[in-house]
């Protein structure tokens, strides 16, 4: 985990894998060289002052376990990226349930920006308030009947 | 009669694999496949694979796939046969083949039998009630005929199968009413649970199905909590309503042509049940016989794809192929191939292996 110093500085990824699995992906696609995956088997490791937070890892990324935080975004809300790999995508600009690792909704999130990938895994940047950017890693799109309540 | 120096039985990820290196070393081969397209299972793999480059990790089983059956369509040695069903192989070499529904005889130098696996199932009440699949099945209706299985469905079995194609369905719009698992953690690597449990899909370990009910088709099932000896605790029944059953409850190697051969064959649970044995360079007791994938051992496709390679490469040697590179991409699949199963994944897989893998000999 990033220390609070490396936070205020901006955007930087943050790896949810924990078991040693054989796959390394991440350490290819970064174009800082930031990361790197010792032996395959390995979990990955970060160089925080190279990583600057652009996501690419997070498309390459088999388990969609790499997301990244800013919490120098805006003043009461940090900007959380998650990948995304469902039809339809959100659009930008609205509004989206908020859930956490086990997929309970614990607010609602702005849409900021969606960017598609080629290879079809999606990135979604969420404005949430900043308590809650280390618990969001997930969205529900809202019916149009929740727009209206 | 139709000759060939190497026939490959099986094109899922490792025949395909040991055809396309094979030919590329010089050898002529003769591809055959049961099925009406090529790929095996990995044309309904819509995740991002793990593994390294070399094995195509953060690419899409399907993506890998086209690339394999492209690569194998392009080379002049392979010659292709779908609708291909291998009837037998005899004693004198011979083997039969039903192609296009033709009878027909081949007699290869070399066989490379990379046939996979075929899907367990569990006995319980009503368990042939319409909306119970295999999540093969499953796989096929949707990344295949993109047709949904169910609206609401359960999923037996918390390994990469079930962790991967309850993502999938979620990702086709079928809810997912949850995954019981028998044991009591999760098999499946923890990033595809996770990436489920961020959904909203709860996870039940420690716990069994139990019956089936419905009258013309399945309208829900009856699961149990299993205590420590994995016997049902009673009074724990739980009633689930879904109209969707799949059931991902692990693979046998589908190995009846290596008993046929006479290749000596031994059981080892960890690696999906009888398998043959073979030494280092995938050469079963039968002197003209090897194996790739997972009927020499239920794995991951990463494996069998490096598997299927080193096959393909040493039989092309063994009859005189032998590319100048042969020494250096030979160990080099080796060490790739020991890299993937280095870590606490591949435990399991490593004690099966060491059961079945011969001394290395000559």
């Amino acid at each position: 985990m990033p220390s609070q110093e490396r936070f205020a500085k901006g955007p930087i990824a943050l790896f949810e894998c924990m078991q040693q699995i054989p796959c390394n992906p991440c350490a290819d696609a970064c174009p800082r060289g930031a990361i790197t995956v010792k032996e395959i088997n390995d979990c990955p490791s970060l160089n925080e002052e190279l990583c600057n937070g652009c996501g690419v890892c997070m498309t390459h990324c088999p388990g969609l376990s790499i997301f990244v935080v800013d919490y120098t975004y805006g003043k009461d809300v940090a900007l959380v990226k998650i990948p995304y790999e469902f039809s339809p995508l959100p659009e930008a600009k609205t509004v989206v349930d908020a859930l956490n690792r086990q997929g309970q909704c614990i607010g609602t999130s702005e849409v900021i920006r969606v960017q598609t990938s080629p290879n079809k895994t999606n990135i979604i940047w969420l404005s949430v308030p900043r308590e809650l950017a280390m618990e969001v890693r997930s969205i529900r799109l809202r019916k149009e009947e929740d727009h209206e309540s | 009669m139709i000759t060939t120096e190497i026939l490959v039985i099986g094109a899922g990820p490792a025949g395909l694999m040991a055809a396309i290196h094979a030919a590329e070393a010089g050898a002529k081969v003769l591809l055959v496949e049961r099925a009406d397209r090529l790929g095996g299972q990995l044309i309904k793999q819509t995740h991002k694979f793990f593994g390294s480059k070399a094995e195509f990790a953060g690419e899409r089983g399907m993506d890998i796939a086209e690339k394999l059956i492209n690569q194998s369509s392009d080379i002049s040695g392979i010659t292709i046969w779908k609708n291909a069903v291998v009837l037998g192989i005899y004693p004198d070499g011979v083997v039969t083949i039903s192609h296009e529904g033709a009878f027909c005889t081949a007699r290869p130098k070399k066989i490379i039998i990379a046939t996979g696996a075929s899907e367990k199932t569990m006995a319980f009440p009503n368990n042939d009630l319409p909306g119970i699949y295999g999540a093969g099945a499953v796989q096929t209706l949707m990344n295949v005929h993109g047709v949904i299985p169910a609206k609401r469905i359960l999923m037996i079995g918390a390994g990469n199968i079930g962790v991967i194609v309850a993502y999938q369905l979620l990702q086709a719009g079928v809810e997912v009413a949850g995954i019981v698992e028998a044991a009591p953690q999760v098999g499946g690597y923890r990033v595809h649970a996770a990436k489920l449990q961020r959904h909203g899909v709860p996870i039940y370990t420690s716990r069994t199905i139990q019956a089936a009910h419905g009258t013309s088709c399945l309208e829900g099932v009856t699961i149990a909590k299993l205590d420590e000896n994995w016997q049902p605790v009673p009074g724990s029944e739980q009633y689930i309503p879904v109209d969707g059953l799949c059931l991902a409850v692990g693979l046998s190697p589908l190995t009846e042509l290596l008993w046929q051969a006479n290749c000596e064959m031994k059981f080892a649970a960890e690696l999906g049940g009888y398998v043959p044995l073979r030494d280092a360079n995938m050469k079963t007791t039968h002197e003209d016989i090897y194996v790739a994938g997972d009927v020499s051992g239920v794995e991951e496709a990463s494996a069998a794809m490096v598997e299927g390679k080193l096959a393909g490469l040493y039989v092309a040697s063994v009859l005189g192929h032998k590319k100048d590179s042969f020494t250096k991409e030979f160990q080099t699949a080796k060490s790739q191939l020991s890299a993937l199963r280095s870590g606490p994944a591949s435990v399991k897989i490593c004690t099966g292996l060491s059961k079945v893998v011969l001394e290395e000999v000559g």
